[in-house]
């Protein structure tokens, strides 16, 4: 008689009645749990176009937030790296991306045609992410190669290679902020017509929905290819044992080479997104972004990249709710967010590497 | 006597003793030396962050704990200052209730935080202060009716400690070591005009009362600090750097331990924060709890040498030195890589944090005990060479005699 037929009896649909099941879901979905109390909470202290417009804003920062965050969580899981130096990776990314949409192509991006616009815009997140994974492979190789294993001295490095990363953006673009004007066809915003009902007069900026797309699209296919595929089996191997995926046979080296590039890259689609999104870039957009990829990676349990997809969503809807409640407390409130999920689970909302 | 004072922890390297010496001479005769005011508020800085990089030292250095809200604690007491002075009006009574209230805040926020590092795995607690330490600051830019915002707060100190106080009349004599050094390299022939040159008045005001009570108390932290480091207490807190689980194994509540460093430092750092703010006479958020100032305090650290408590010293005083002329350095330099596209930018004034940053990566790498590290190291091998030496001497002698 196999175990699998037997129902535990905790399994079993009780009688005990809702406050048990919510139990439950507390603690065997704590992040869902939390992203329906944070959602649901808002709704009744705003009127619902409101709260509608705040949570797809909420999403688009969430889902660039989840991009910038996605890369140091994974390095963080696979290598035992923790890269301080992330945020210069998230400037570089909006700088390189900027340099295209604003003066190589600007003509493009100028122009009131779609497709001429998506001639600039895909160039310059793909020249974004190119130079972010360039510079990527060169720190890699310089900065972290030698420390590997020993965290102060990882803590220590990534900060020196961070200032570095920031000084020579400041030599090759020069120390003033750089406005980015957004393409024709992503300005302006997507109306609903009054005469829906409730949500009537609504409007969405294009650019967020953009962002909610662009950011659910590298969800899925980093998903797919950390579930799908071999290198995705490796990784996961790699985050749960190291020594084993050596033992095996393969070149971890080359992986974590591979996770970092990849990750770097994912800073700077990031950051170039979140050039265009803002408008105006400076170089010290790394180290405020910074900030928040932290407590994006701290809530969703270092590593792992579930958890940093919904730690990010998480913090991009707080951002957002309480920036339009009392707009003075958002940061606060992010921090805040960040220790009392600490206090609740110390290990992040879905933990996936042992202490 | 020597070795009461230094808790028993020598310098044990000749060439820094002798910088040590310098140093020491230097702040210590300070508005005798520098008739400048530039030069005289670089002394006055090096006096008040000897004391933050070194109670940073004693956390990172000796016990490797990484934390990155320093300057929140040294912005609290600056602002405890600057904000009692505000609201009370500048009087001694007004920094003591800022200094305490501002102690106090310390004190509570790092048990708070020294609690949650028991809760989270010990990396977590870098990243965690670094997100407080921002929220933190950011809650300073908010709240401008209290803080003054970006604006920050102008101290008005009592007038005892101004510039306008003559504690006695008449002036006492002076010797610029600035005019006497140039005076010496372009005339060296004509040494008496020299020194007559560098000869000037001293008028002491309330200024300088507020430079030697920071020097003192800079003085007396260090002290205290290397006492405390040279203690069993200090013992432990190596003990848990080099193994945490053992010296837990060995009956040591490392928790406690860890709390208590972290207490020391802040409140150390505190204390700094309002010596900043009446020798500064002006709190801003970039000058108090800006991230970059994180950074060059890290910088400090562990370029002149973590967990040596000398390092701190003389981190900080070659961090202010280039702050203020690698710039003018670098001028010289530019001139002559003129013309060659990146590298002439490179090497602008405006860049020296690079040049500082490249050298803080080469030190972690390659003398990962900095500058206090190397030359003990160069002086250890120097003192074996020596007795490799005598002892060949010796070997030969009774070689010979036999």
């Amino acid at each position: 008689m196999s175990t699998q037929n037997q129902i535990p009896d905790e399994d079993r649909p009780s009688p005990a009645g809702w406050r048990v099941q919510l139990t439950r879901f507390r603690e065997q979905k704590p992040h869902l749990f939390l992203l329906l109390f944070m959602v649901l909470i808002p709704a009744f202290l705003m009127p619902p176009v409101t709260w509608l417009t705040l949570t797809i804003s909420g999403l688009a920062m969430g889902l660039m937030l989840f991009i910038m965050a996605s890369g140091m969580t994974l390095t963080f899981g696979l290598m035992g790296v923790l890269n301080l130096g992330h945020g210069a990776f998230i400037s570089l990314g909006a700088f390189a991306g900027a340099t295209v949409v604003a003066f190589w192509l600007g003509d493009y991006a100028g122009s009131s045609s779609m497709l001429v616009n998506m001639a600039a815009i895909i160039p310059a997140l793909v020249f974004a992410m190119a130079v972010a994974g360039l510079v990527g492979l060169v720190f890699e190789r310089l900065v972290i190669r030698p420390v590997y294993g020993d965290h102060l001295k990882q803590i220590l490095v990534t900060v020196g290679g961070s200032i570095i990363l920031m000084e020579l953006i400041h030599v090759i673009w020069g120390p003033n902020e750089i406005p980015v004007p957004r393409p024709d066809s992503l300005r302006g915003a997507v109306i609903v017509a009054d005469t829906v009902p409730l949500i009537g007069g609504m409007a969405v900026e294009k650019y967020r929905l953009v962002a909610v797309v662009l950011g659910l699209a590298v969800y899925g296919l980093m998903i797919w290819v950390i579930d799908r595929t071999r290198v995705g089996i490796l990784i996961r191997a790699g985050v749960e044992n190291t020594e084993m995926v050596e033992v095996q046979g393969y070149r971890i080296r080359l992986l974590f080479l591979a996770v970092f590039v990849a990750g770097s890259a994912l800073a700077g689609l990031g950051g170039a997104m979140w050039a265009m999104y803002q408008e105006i870039i400076t170089a010290h957009m790394g180290d405020t972004l910074m900030i928040s990829v932290i407590v994006v990676i701290i809530l969703g349990g270092l590593g792992s990249i579930r958890g940093c997809f919904y730690g990010a969503i998480l913090v991009g809807l707080i951002n957002l709710y309480v920036g339009y409640l009392e707009p003075r407390l958002a940061a606060v409130t992010t921090v805040g967010l960040m220790m009392a999920v600490l206090m609740w689970r110390p290990q992040g909302l879905i933990p996936v590497i042992k202490v | 006597m020597l070795n009461t004072i230094f808790s028993g922890d020598f310098p044990r390297s000749r060439i820094l003793s002798v910088m040590l010496l310098a140093i020491f001479v230097m702040l210590a005769l300070g508005p005798f030396l520098f008739p400048s005011t530039r030069a005289f508020s670089t002394l006055g800085m090096i006096c008040i962050f000897i004391i933050v990089v070194a109670s940073y030292d004693v956390m990172l250095g000796y016990t490797h704990i990484v934390s990155f809200a320093h300057t929140m604690f040294f912005g609290i007491g600056a602002y405890g200052v600057a904000m009692a002075v505000t609201a009370m009006g500048n009087t001694f009574s007004a920094i003591l209730a800022g200094t305490l209230a501002a102690v106090a805040v310390t004190i509570v926020l790092s048990l708070l935080l020294g609690l949650l590092s028991l809760r989270v795995r010990a990396i977590f607690f870098a990243l965690v202060t670094l997100a407080v330490a921002f929220a933190f600051m950011t809650l300073v830019n908010q709240l401008y009716t209290v803080t003054g915002g970006e604006d920050g707060l102008r101290v008005r100190v009592p007038r005892e400690l101004g510039p306008a106080f003559r504690p006695f009349d008449g002036t006492l004599r002076g010797f610029s070591i600035t005019t006497f050094l140039s005076g010496l390299f372009t005339q060296p022939w004509n040494l008496g005009e020299v020194i007559r040159e560098a000869m000037f008045d001293v008028r002491i005001t309330g200024r300088d009362i507020m430079y030697y009570v920071t020097f003192a108390f800079s003085l007396t932290a260090f002290l205290l600090l290397l006492r405390m480091m040279n203690s069993p207490f200090g013992r432990v807190l190596q003990a848990i750097r080099e193994n945490e689980f053992r010296a837990e194994a060995l009956g040591y509540r490392t928790v406690y331990y860890r709390t208590a460093v972290v207490l020391v430092s802040t409140v150390l750092t505190t204390l700094a924060g309002v010596l900043f703010a009446l020798l500064n006479r002006y709190v801003n958020p970039e000058n108090t709890l800006n991230f970059e100032l994180m950074v060059f305090i890290l910088l400090m650290c562990v370029i002149g040498g973590m967990g040596t408590l000398y390092g701190a010293v003389i981190g900080v005083a070659l961090f202010m030195l280039a702050e203020n002329y690698l710039q003018d350095l670098l001028r010289v330099l530019g001139g002559y890589v003129e013309g060659i596209p990146l590298v002439e930018r490179l090497v602008g004034p405006e860049h020296w944090l690079f040049w500082f940053g490249l050298l803080f990566v080469l030190s972690v790498y390659f003398f990962p005990r900095g500058i206090v590290g190397l030359l003990r190291l160069c002086s250890a091998n120097g003192a074996r060479r020596r007795a490799f030496a005598a002892d060949e001497n010796a070997r030969e002698q009774r070689e010979s005699q036999a």
